[in-house]
């Protein structure tokens, strides 16, 4: 990705995640430490009304990440955000999509959508991130950043 | 039973005190299918400028602080029912990256309390000033809702 390529418009590669299983949610739940069981126990989930366990929210928004660092640096990510606005199931299948909404002030601002299959939008995000050419480490070198 | 806004604000929160771990970090990106080597291989971090393995941008969101014990605490402290929520929005700001084997201490607190819809959807904003010493990695903001289908009968 060139920087000085970065417009209003500029869409970023979308990310086509596999299906949603519930090894990924067991696994989700350990690396993020959110344990809840409406995420990993059936049982609960059931207890409370839903027919199924449901994705973490966090990890439509680990998805999202990935987007962004596949796209670019981390250290030029300077704000992320995502609204949890539906649910994701289980065997839903994300579609990370995100592109150039402003650019100003050599700070791009990009507007996040992850989807399912169905069109269903699970998450609304946006992200600022540093397009200045030669910022390359600005805050990830160990000088930097220490 | 909806939150007392006054009292949550004013909550005391205890500063909570984590060492970034490498498995941790290389769960994560299993967990999110991350195959970017730079997350889960050090040799590939420090080859790309980093001094261990960077913590993901989402990682600062709140699996930098569930993984102590009862990390939900402060929603019970509050009178929310745990079993009645939904992560409703969450966000951060950047200063610094954060990387494996790095201390970082959490100081938290509630900055907002409000209703929609009528009271049917409430909501908690908790934010936590993530700090490497003197140092402010990121600030990290939690919402929280909590459903009041009574509101509406």
């Amino acid at each position: 990705m060139i920087l000085e390529n970065v417009t209003v418009g500029t869409e970023l590669p979308p990310l086509q995640l596999e299906p949603i299983s519930r090894r990924t949610l067991a696994l989700f739940a350990g690396g993020s430490g959110d344990h809840q069981p409406v995420h990993i126990d059936i049982d609960v989930a059931k207890a409370r009304g839903r027919g199924d366990v449901i994705a973490h929210g966090m990890l439509s928004m680990a998805y999202l990440g990935r987007l962004l660092t596949n796209w670019i640096p981390q250290e030029r990510i300077r704000s992320f955000k995502a609204r949890f606005a539906a649910v994701a199931p289980v065997y839903g299948e994300p579609r990370c999509t995100g592109r150039v909404v402003a650019v100003e002030n050599g700070l791009a601002t990009l507007d996040l959508t992850v989807a399912l299959a169905d069109g269903t939008v699970t998450v609304r995000g946006e992200a600022i991130v540093d397009i200045t050419p030669g910022t390359e480490k600005s805050c990830g070198s160990p000088n930097a950043a220490r | 039973m909806y939150i007392n806004r006054e009292q949550a604000l004013e909550l005391k929160l205890a500063p909570i005190n984590v060492e970034v771990e490498r498995g941790r970090l290389r769960l994560f990106a299993k967990a999110n299918g991350e195959t970017n080597p730079v997350y889960s291989d050090v040799e590939a971090a420090r080859a790309a400028g980093y001094p261990d393995l960077p913590v993901p941008p989402s990682f600062l969101g709140n699996a930098v602080e569930l993984d102590i014990p009862d990390p939900l605490s402060w929603m019970s402290a509050i009178g929310i029912d745990t079993s009645s929520t939904l992560h409703g929005e969450q966000s951060m700001v950047y200063h610094a990256m954060a990387f494996a084997g790095d201390n970082l201490t959490l100081h938290r607190r509630i900055v907002d309390v409000y209703t929609k819809k009528g009271g049917a959807l409430e909501f908690a904003v908790k934010k936590t000033d993530i700090m490497r010493g003197d140092t402010l990695v990121a600030e990290s903001y939690c919402s929280i809702a909590v459903l009041h289908p009574e509101a509406n009968k």
